[in-house]
């Protein structure tokens, strides 16, 4: 398959096969056409080349970049859940507290966080039950520990829904230890396949430098503290000696 | 009560009812500069009806729907920014509509009120295609209520989805076409957007619902419409620009409702919670 936007090759000969109830990710630098070939994928975007077959009746829950609704608009969060179909309020509870941010129900979606946002969204795109969960940067605006908390709950959601995951992300040391199985773009498919086996491979260390020593993953581990999902966002000036909350590095 | 003033209300009031919930979405989609440029092709809708001799009303309907037609194709094309084609097309079609209608001997047009309206000259015909043309608007608006909103708040999500973004889009267009007509002789092509969206932005700040935000708007409309028309008797303003100020006031004064309290009795909720 391949795109040409405006007379700009976006993407070529990308040949790619999502496998069900895996999660896998899409790395690569900026511009490396990786929202391209969503959009692509989710059929947004006719590709210029080539075809996306689809498994018949595929029904696909996806999780745009970072979603800002007008301020002029005056929506709650249990509306905008509900906005592709009619859900009792009982389930849209539930799903947002899987999500674990239970308490925005009734809240004007222009008034949470950018984290709290991404949250719901994920609670949106499994309303629909899908059989494919596409993410897009799922972790964006969250911090250090966040993320993994983010990447974490991806992992159990599959698990729980049985659902393929498809995610662009650029956090990719917490992809390596959350994948099945990830996909290099720059443009085409550098490389693809285990995490463990696309770290060793040189066009991925052509791609990402040798930044990054081969192998390292994720480690995950328990905080002793638990970050509340409203202020999640450690202030850097913050005092010395005030009880400031790890980042994830220091510990 | 004159029966001349009666008709005016009736048709002000019906005017201002449709306008909130199109005009919310209007402004939710950022299409008030759209309205406009429709509106401004008015003019030469009510040229061809009298040129060629056909019911004016239908022809300032077709034109704004023809109008409507040629900017989702233009607009499509991306190969100018979306302000400047409606800024071109905006004055190009009320210049040509202005340029039509010298050219018409045989019938004199009172310029005056197709711009700025005339409510007071309001007939019961005109009041059968208010109502008409509303009715139609106002039934087709919340049939595709649900999908317009989806799409409204986030195009890519809703197509995902499975909403027809492009059909309700166009669909949406086209009933502004059609209340622009209609509406037109209430307060005239240069100020009917404004009908449909001050009260709409009026309403903002009391809503928590799209659809309180819609039924808010309408409600203010109609108020505007009475005070401006009860403003127009009493000073013997021109009417329709009577109206646009009362709204504007009712704008005002809403802006002077406290910060967002709704929004900050929400955070307290949640602080709680």
């Amino acid at each position: 398959m391949g795109l040409v936007l405006g007379g700009r090759r976006i993407l070529r000969d990308v040949d790619l096969r999502i496998e069900p109830g895996q999660i896998t990710t899409l790395i690569g630098p900026n511009g490396a056409g990786k929202t391209s070939l969503l959009r692509v994928l989710l059929g947004l975007v006719p590709p210029t080349e080539g075809v996306v077959h689809r498994r018949r009746g595929l029904r696909i829950g996806y999780m745009p970049q970072r979603i800002a609704v007008d301020e002029i608009l005056p929506i709650t969060v249990r509306r905008f859940l509900s906005l592709g179909r009619r859900v009792p309020r009982e389930r849209l509870q539930a799903a947002l507290r899987e999500v674990g941010v239970g308490w925005l129900l009734d809240q004007p979606v222009q008034s949470v966080s950018g984290g709290e946002m991404q949250r719901i969204l994920l609670a949106r795109a499994l309303l629909r039950e899908p059989h494919l969960l596409v993410l897009d940067e799922p972790a964006q605006g969250v911090d250090v520990s966040g993320q993994g908390e983010v990447f974490q709950l991806i992992a159990s959601l599959r698990d729980r829904y049985g659902c393929g995951v498809l995610m662009v992300s650029h956090e990719l040391h917490l992809v390596m230890a959350a994948a099945d199985s990830v996909v290099c773009l720059n443009r085409h498919v550098c490389c693809t396949g285990h995490p463990e086996a696309v770290s060793r491979d040189p066009a991925y260390r052509r791609l990402f430098g040798d930044s990054m020593p081969p192998g390292v993953a994720f480690y995950p581990h328990h905080h002793d503290h638990h970050h509340d999902l409203r202020g999640n966002v450690i202030p850097e000036s913050a005092p010395e000696g005030a009880p400031v909350h790890g980042d994830g590095n220091d510990d | 009560m004159d029966a001349f003033i009666l008709r005016a209300l009736l048709g002000g009031l019906m005017v201002a009812l449709v306008a909130g919930p199109l005009g919310s979405f209007m402004v939710w989609r950022r299409m008030a500069y759209f309205g406009d440029t429709l509106a401004h092709s008015a003019l030469l809708g009510v040229a061809l009806g009298f040129l060629m001799g056909i019911s004016v009303n239908l022809s300032v309907i077709l034109v704004c729907m023809a109008l409507a037609a040629a900017l989702v194709v233009l607009q499509r094309q991306r190969r100018l920014a979306s302000d400047t084609l409606l800024g071109i097309l905006a004055h190009s079609a009320l210049s040509l509509g202005l340029v039509a209608i010298a050219f018409l001997e045989t019938v004199r047009i009172d310029l005056m009120a197709y711009l700025f309206g005339d409510i007071l000259a309001v007939s019961w015909v005109d009041l059968w295609w208010i109502l008409g043309g509303g009715a139609v608007a106002l039934l087709a608006l919340v049939g595709i209520w649900r999908p317009l909103l989806s799409a409204t708040v986030h195009e890519d999500l809703a197509r995902v989805e499975g909403v027809p973004v492009t059909a309700v889009g166009i669909a949406f267009m086209m009933l502004i076409a059609l209340v622009i007509a209609v509406a037109m002789k209430v307060v005239g092509v240069l100020l009917i957007t404004s009908l449909m969206i001050i009260p709409a932005a009026a309403a903002r700040r009391l809503s928590r619902t799209p659809e309180q935000m819609a039924a808010l708007a309408s409600l203010l409309g109609c108020l505007a419409v009475t005070a401006g028309l009860w403003g127009s008797w009493q000073w013997d303003t021109p009417a329709g620009p009577s109206i646009v100020v009362a709204a504007a006031g009712i704008f005002l004064l809403m802006l002077a409702v406290p910060v967002d309290w709704m929004r900050r009795r929400g955070e307290a909720g949640r602080a709680e919670g």
